[in-house]
């Protein structure tokens, strides 16, 4: 049990980093949201798995609430993120930030 | 008559979100009083606030248990998987570098609201992919695309199998 919450916290702690450095070596908004919020959200969902499993492994009340508040986390956590997501995107878009170096852009076309 | 449903259905799932949230913290039954009453009140307060919004366009059938189901199986098996591939393919990026962006345009045929937001979400929690705009009468999305390979993409090349699973889910 121990293993795979050291294992979980160890891929979330990496997916986290690795938003991190997307942060600063994408070019622009756009890609930067792929890089930030993405590492971040797969990150935090080992991070959260890491204190399911330990809620788990402990048993008793106190370890089935953690469980079950974890999961609710993790559930909120995937309604929330792409929503987050999307409107700042979007929001960025019509503010008339152009996507850096982009091969083609539809929805300037649609417009 | 209507109304009240719609009330009273938005009550009872914000009301068990909240008895889950507070599970083991009282000695009236699981729960105690003041959590009760407490979360009641909250739950109320977001049904009258929420219910025009939730069950429009038909949100009822995403109250049918199968689609829970469904969607389970979805979240832990096929989105999981394209999930991780384009994590370590985002991963792999971040360190080289090596970006080809772009926004491309495609139609997956969803009708509804909430299957048009599944599929979004889907989309933007898979990295690498990011839904910019959904047009609301033709059903068009506009996709940040890290890496475009196809100026106009079917719907499977950019976001896989998930056009078919939300149609399954949420239509």
């Amino acid at each position: 049990m121990n293993v795979l919450i050291y294992v979980f916290l160890g891929i979330g702690a990496i997916f986290n980093g690795l938003g991190a450095v997307a942060l600063l070596r994408f070019p622009d908004v756009y890609t930067r949201i792929h890089g930030a919020t993405k590492c971040t959200t797969f990150g935090s969902i080992f991070s959260i798995l890491a204190v399911a499993v330990y809620g788990a492994a402990r048993g008793g009340g106190d370890g089935v609430g953690m469980v079950i508040r974890a999961l609710l986390a993790l559930v909120f956590l995937l309604l929330t993120n792409p929503t987050g997501s999307h409107a700042l995107a979007r929001a960025a878009h019509r503010a008339g930030i152009k996507p850096f170096r982009a091969v083609v852009d539809r929805l300037e076309e649609h417009r | 008559m209507r109304r009240v449903a719609e009330i009273a259905a938005t009550f009872a799932l914000a009301f068990l979100v909240y008895l889950l949230l507070t599970l083991p913290s009282g000695t009236f039954g699981l729960w105690s009083a003041e959590e009760l009453l407490a979360g009641a009140v909250i739950a109320l307060l977001a049904a009258l606030a929420s219910h025009r919004l939730l069950w429009e366009q038909g949100g009822w059938r995403l109250l049918n248990p199968w689609r829970w189901v469904v969607f389970l199986v979805y979240l832990v098996g096929p989105f999981f998987l394209a999930m991780a591939k384009a994590n370590l393919d985002v991963a792999y990026r971040v360190i080289t570098g090596r970006i080809n962006p772009g926004i491309v345009r495609f139609n997956p045929g969803l009708k509804t609201d909430a299957g048009r937001t599944l599929l979004a979400n889907s989309i933007t929690l898979t990295p690498g992919t990011l839904t910019l705009e959904v047009d609301e009468e033709t059903g068009d999305f506009y996709v940040h695309w890290i890496n475009v390979r196809n100026v106009d993409p079917a719907p499977e090349e950019v976001c896989g199998p998930f056009p078919r699973w939300a149609k399954v889910v949420a239509e």
